[in-house]
């Protein structure tokens, strides 16, 4: 049982961070309609930065992972605006997603490049030791904690972001009708870039966090948990900002809860499994919106 | 003479090309000019061309994201060797069984294409793509950790390792997949499987059902409208385009021994390499696709010399031919400034055709 528990928090840390990539590639996704393949590679970016403020800098854990989200959100709008702007409109909305391929593969070779493949051992960010429940029987590590917290933190704050704030409307404004947004007075490129901005910074958090769970850093780190991530995003109706936070959850307990009770190499197809099951089942995923198609 | 249409003949060039390149290459392997390393490329290009095929005939012609061909390609891979190697010390005639390997691999990836298709195809979008994404991971997830034998109490399957009793051979052993697989592939047969695939698809896109399934890529509604059977159609695109990736999938796994279901060759990541080929050869233009997969699979390799550049200048070359290609901003410089611009100006009895889509870089 204690056993069990275990796995669960585990799960639901693990679960977190998707859920805090999901909200980058849920928000964007909601309002440029692209599937942002290089969004698991601003993660990795955003760990290596981390690591080298904190490892060859010598600067503090915290204001290293601050630093580093200045980094990427600077990238996340530095990206849009070189890589994706320029073909918003364009006749096929397969051309932007090739581009962000190609920023991916740009950021992983960069990574490459400099940081070479050797995989690099991340020190954590988080040095509390965590704490023991049940006589030491059920431990809880200080990382799998501060990761939950931030998550629910991320979250409120983004809900109260988008719900409270003049710019936090105007994304669901252009998320919903671009052309009518702009007609309301809605700078949409701005709006735009605000989002890729608050995605990247996310990336960050959520690159530390990851590399404090598994501390072992290469330039393909960031890959599997986008793509996790961004099923998680699916899963939980995409475009929803709680949908992504029940997205990841649910794909991070199922993933951890597999690879303890059913096999560690099946737990990925497992993850996938679930992901086509809610299609299915509910074709835009748990929180999306049925869309009524127009003749 | 026979008199051609103007469609006849752009089949017929885009097999000339095919059909050019495979003398070149023989009279360049025969005067020795060719290395070996250049040689190891050829069925590896023709394979990824043919996935390419197969793929535009998804995303071209019927209009649908699917990121999931490499998972085909992997069925296609493990059932044709499953079939080798268990004939391959049997004395059966090589040629013959290559032959029903590539039958099979087809078969099997046809098989899974359906299957598959039948839910997917019921979603719209992107929610399409991720979730044809998800069946290659599961694929490829499922064949790397399954352990498949026959010893003398019969055939075994597991997740698990398991032990052998008495004579047998382990077929599929987990992760360390496939061995021994006798490397039938030669360039010859890659290129008139190429052809074949050419064939299949460039004719389907000719008929009716081409029409019918070009008709839901442009309105979906409407053709419903008109009484097509929407289902039918895209289940038969759908399962066609399978099948063609398994083909090139049973090319892959004879010309290796070792057989791994990893994500190097399998992952999501080849699914959108071949996508990257197909859009930038020109969605829904199938002569392009074969084009950009030999000119995308050889520029890496010729920069090789620029060793850890060589995907970063590849990725960059990527973007600005995305960039150059697709914005509208450029397009609209294109249509001032650009050649074909020049060139009409000069003709101004005639008003050129602009051919959408085929994606001729940047001129």
């Amino acid at each position: 049982m204690l056993n069990f528990l275990t796995y669960l928090v585990n799960g639901i840390s693990l679960g977190s961070i998707y859920a805090i990539i999901a909200l980058g590639y849920t928000m964007v996704y909601g309002i440029a309609k692209m599937l942002n393949f290089a969004h698991g590679d601003v993660i990795m970016i955003g760990s290596y930065l981390i690591y080298t403020f904190m490892v060859t800098g010598g600067v503090n854990p915290l204001l290293s992972v601050l630093l580093a989200m200045v980094c990427c959100t600077v990238l996340g709008i530095v990206t849009e605006k070189v890589a994706y702007k320029p073909l918003r409109g364009a006749s096929s909305s397969l051309a932007v997603l090739i581009t962000a391929i190609g920023v991916s593969y740009l950021l992983q070779n960069l990574a490459l490049l400099i940081f070479t493949a050797n995989p690099k051992s991340f020190s954590p960010v988080i040095t509390w030791e965590g704490i023991s429940l049940f006589d030491g029987e059920l431990r809880i590590q200080g990382v799998t904690i501060v990761t939950i917290i931030t998550s629910l933190i991320v979250l409120v704050c983004l809900q109260l972001f988008i719900n409270r704030t003049r710019q936090g409307q105007a994304m669901i404004a252009v998320s919903e009708d671009k052309g009518a947004a702009a007609l309301m007075g809605i700078n949409v490129n701005n709006t735009i870039s605000l989002t890729f901005a608050i995605g990247s910074g996310l990336a960050a958090v959520a690159g530390a966090l990851l590399c404090s769970a598994y501390p072992n850093l290469t330039p393909y780190t960031g890959a599997m948990p986008g793509i996790k991530a961004f099923v998680a995003a699916v899963l939980g109706g995409i475009g929803s900002i709680p949908g992504a936070m029940i997205g990841g959850l649910t794909l991070g307990v199922i993933e951890s809860l597999s690879k303890r009770y059913i096999s560690t190499q099946l737990a990925d197809a497992i993850v996938f499994s679930i992901l086509i099951i809610v299609l299915l089942v509910r074709p835009t995923g748990l929180l999306g919106k049925k869309i009524q198609e127009k003749v | 003479m026979m008199k051609m249409t103007k469609q006849t003949r752009r089949d017929l060039i885009t097999y000339g090309i095919v059909i050019v390149f495979y003398i070149v290459m023989q009279l360049l392997d025969l005067a020795g000019i060719l290395s070996f390393h250049v040689k190891g490329l050829l069925v590896p290009l023709c394979y990824y061309a043919i996935a390419a095929v197969a793929l535009n005939l998804v995303v071209g012609i019927l209009g649908d994201l699917s990121l999931g061909h490499a998972g085909f390609m992997c069925i296609g891979a493990f059932s044709s060797s499953l079939f080798s190697v268990t004939l391959k010390d049997s004395g059966f005639p090589a040629g013959l069984r290559f032959f029903l390997a590539l039958l099979i691999g087809t078969f099997f990836a046809a098989l899974f294409g359906f299957l598959i298709g039948i839910p997917v195809l019921r979603l719209n979008g992107d929610y399409l793509a991720i979730v044809t994404l998800a069946f290659g991971e599961i694929i490829k997830n499922i064949l790397a950790a399954v352990y498949f034998g026959y010893d003398e109490e019969g055939l075994h399957i597991a997740f698990k390792s398991f032990p052998l009793q008495g004579e047998g051979k382990m077929l599929i052993n987990g992760a360390m997949g496939i061995q021994g697989t006798p490397t039938d592939s030669t360039f010859t047969i890659a290129v008139v499987i190429l052809l074949l695939a050419l064939f299949i698809v460039q004719n389907i896109v000719r008929s009716r059902t081409g029409r019918a399934i070009m008709s839901i890529r442009d309105n979906r509604i409407a053709a419903e409208a008109v009484g097509i059977q929407i289902t039918k159609y895209k289940m038969t695109a759908f399962t066609i385009s399978a099948a063609i990736a398994g083909t090139a999938g049973v090319l892959f796994s004879h010309n290796t021994t070792t057989l791994t279901a990893t994500s190097t060759y399998f992952g999501y990541n080849v699914s959108i390499l071949i996508l990257v080929y197909v859009v930038l050869g020109g969605i829904g233009n199938i002569r392009g696709s074969v084009i950009a997969t030999a000119i995308l699979y050889i520029l890496p390799e010729m920069l090789r010399g620029l060793s850890n550049y060589r995907m970063l200048i590849y990725a960059i070359v990527l973007i600005i031919i995305m960039l150059i290609n697709w914005a509208p901003a450029a397009i609209t410089f294109r249509e001032k400034y650009g050649i074909s611009a020049y060139l009409a100006r000069r003709k101004e009895n005639r008003t050129p055709v602009s051919d959408m889509g085929s994606g001729k870089g940047g001129s």
